[in-house]
């Protein structure tokens, strides 16, 4: 038996949990964890949800869908995270440009950290003040070669479009290693 | 849909940046707490920017950058009281009084003035509407953005906000080959020009630092300044492997690797 993994993450209420709800055969999994920052002694504790959600794909396989919160203390889950990850979702409200600054710390903080292939989900585009992708795509200081790809994250088709532009990104990937 | 939002989340800075590099076409509404403005822009260069219940016609404009008197502003307001800022602009060139450059560096001047004011509004709501034109009769001037958008960049002070744009000083800085994004358009200051002597894909920001001797605010400031005007992207330095390599699928071959992803695909194809 093999799990594989993809991680959604984004600013806070972008979607996630909505996100993995659509396609996954189980229920939701939301989960609290305690971490430790061990460099910095301001805070001794933070509190982390994780949602979980699960695709099988057959005997031999299957696909964990990982709803991360946003980007605060990441850097400590990434190693719990990226164990077994094929690459990542980043989910943004697109009806709440207060959160793309977050969003973009999330980006930049992924792309200091692996070459994993990504893309951007701009979501709840059914919202009447939703921005649109390529303003989006500014916004965040996308490459034009970075998938952006407009969502509506209770909308099952939408949420399979994501994942399926990931998996060919990552088809890609193994075809011409980025690094 | 919509682009619409607060300043407090998305400054006018960005707006400018996103209006520059989407050269979008259309008005700009901006509610301040106790004014509004109305900025106009052209495939994505200022056209015109107007401020609250301000006298901004052009005989006003003119007085306010001395071109004339208040006086003689106030006569040929009297006396073209029907006339659009075209027209009168045509008749105050051709008596002689003025060149078409007087009026038009006063135009540019005075949005560039409204457009400061805006950078200091930390809250207020925008909204973008691509359907409306400059109003027929005004006279639209055309201004970059970019040297707009770095004076408006460097505004930016509050380190928690720069360390969120920023979060890694070991990402290293590379100029766009966006067309447009031309160094020698920009009025960079000393500090900038120093750092951007250093921009280069295997320099990360923190040699950068050390070089220059810069702190972590300075450079970080710098940067995004750079980067907000378009000049600059954010890169992997060369040649020095990721924080923490993705430890993802075991190390099978490339074939069977791309059957799983292949297998998955299939799976979320048929959900
Ligand atoms: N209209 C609309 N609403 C959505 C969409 N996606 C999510 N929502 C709603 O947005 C809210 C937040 O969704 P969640 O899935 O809880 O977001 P989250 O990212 O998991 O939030 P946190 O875990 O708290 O960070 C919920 O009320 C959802 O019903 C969408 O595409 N369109
Ligand atoms: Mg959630």
């Amino acid at each position: 038996m093999q799990n594989v993994k993809i991680v959604v993450t984004g600013p806070f209420n972008a979607g996630k949990t909505e996100f993995i709800r659509s396609v996954s055969e189980i229920d939701v999994v939301s989960t609290e964890r305690k971490i430790t920052a061990e460099a910095e002694k301001i805070k001794s504790s933070t509190t982390v949800a994780m949602d979980f959600g699960r695709i099988t794909v057959d005997d031999e396989l299957v696909l964990y869908l990982f709803g991360t919160p946003g980007q605060k203390r990441f850097d400590f889950m990434w190693e719990i995270l990226s164990e077994g990850m094929l690459g990542f979702v980043v989910l943004v409200d697109s009806a709440r440009p207060e959160t793309f600054r977050e969003a973009r710390g999330i980006l930049e903080t992924f792309r200091a950290y692996a070459p994993t292939p990504y893309v951007v989900a701009a979501n709840k585009q059914d919202c009447d003040d939703a921005w649109e992708a390529e303003d989006i795509r500014l916004a965040l200081r996308l490459d034009p070669q970075v998938k952006l790809l407009p969502c509506v994250a209770s909308q099952k088709e939408t949420v399979k479009t994501v994942l399926l532009e990931l998996l060919y990104s990552i088809l890609e990937s193994i075809e011409t290693p980025a690094d | 849909m919509a682009l619409r939002g607060n300043l407090r989340d998305f400054s006018f800075t960005q707006i400018l940046n996103l209006i520059n590099l989407a050269q979008k076409t259309g008005m700009l509404t901006v509610e301040g707490p106790g004014e509004m403005a109305r900025i106009y822009f052209r495939d994505g260069k200022l056209a015109l920017a107007l401020i609250g219940r301000e006298e901004n016609d052009l005989s006003a404009i003119l007085a306010r950058s001395r071109k004339i008197t208040a006086n003689q502003a106030r006569v040929i307001r009297e006396r073209t009281r029907m006339m659009t800022d075209k027209e009168v602009g045509l008749l105050l060139i051709n008596a002689g009084y003025l060149s078409q450059k007087d009026v038009f560096d006063s135009l540019q001047l005075y949005s560039i003035e409204v457009i400061r004011r805006l950078f200091t509004w930390v809250e207020g709501i925008f909204q973008f509407d691509q359907t409306s034109p400059v109003p027929t009769g005004k006279i639209p001037v055309r201004i970059d953005l970019e040297n707009l958008i770095m004076e408006g960049s460097r505004q930016l002070r509050e380190w928690e906000q720069l360390q969120e744009e920023i979060p890694s000083l070991d990402m290293a800085l590379k100029f766009t080959d966006r067309p447009g994004a031309n160094l020698r358009h920009l009025n960079l200051n000393l500090e900038e020009w120093r750092v951007v002597r250093y921009v280069n894909p295997k320099n990360s920001m923190r040699q950068i630092a050390q070089a220059t001797h810069m702190n972590d605010l300075e450079i970080r400031r710098i940067a995004y300044a750079l980067l907000q005007a378009g000049v600059v992207e954010m890169v992997r330095p060369g040649g020095i492997p990721p924080v923490m390599p993705p430890r993802s699928l075991p190390p099978v071959n490339k074939e069977e690797h791309k059957s799983l992803i292949q297998r998955l695909i299939n799976r979320i194809r048929s959900l």
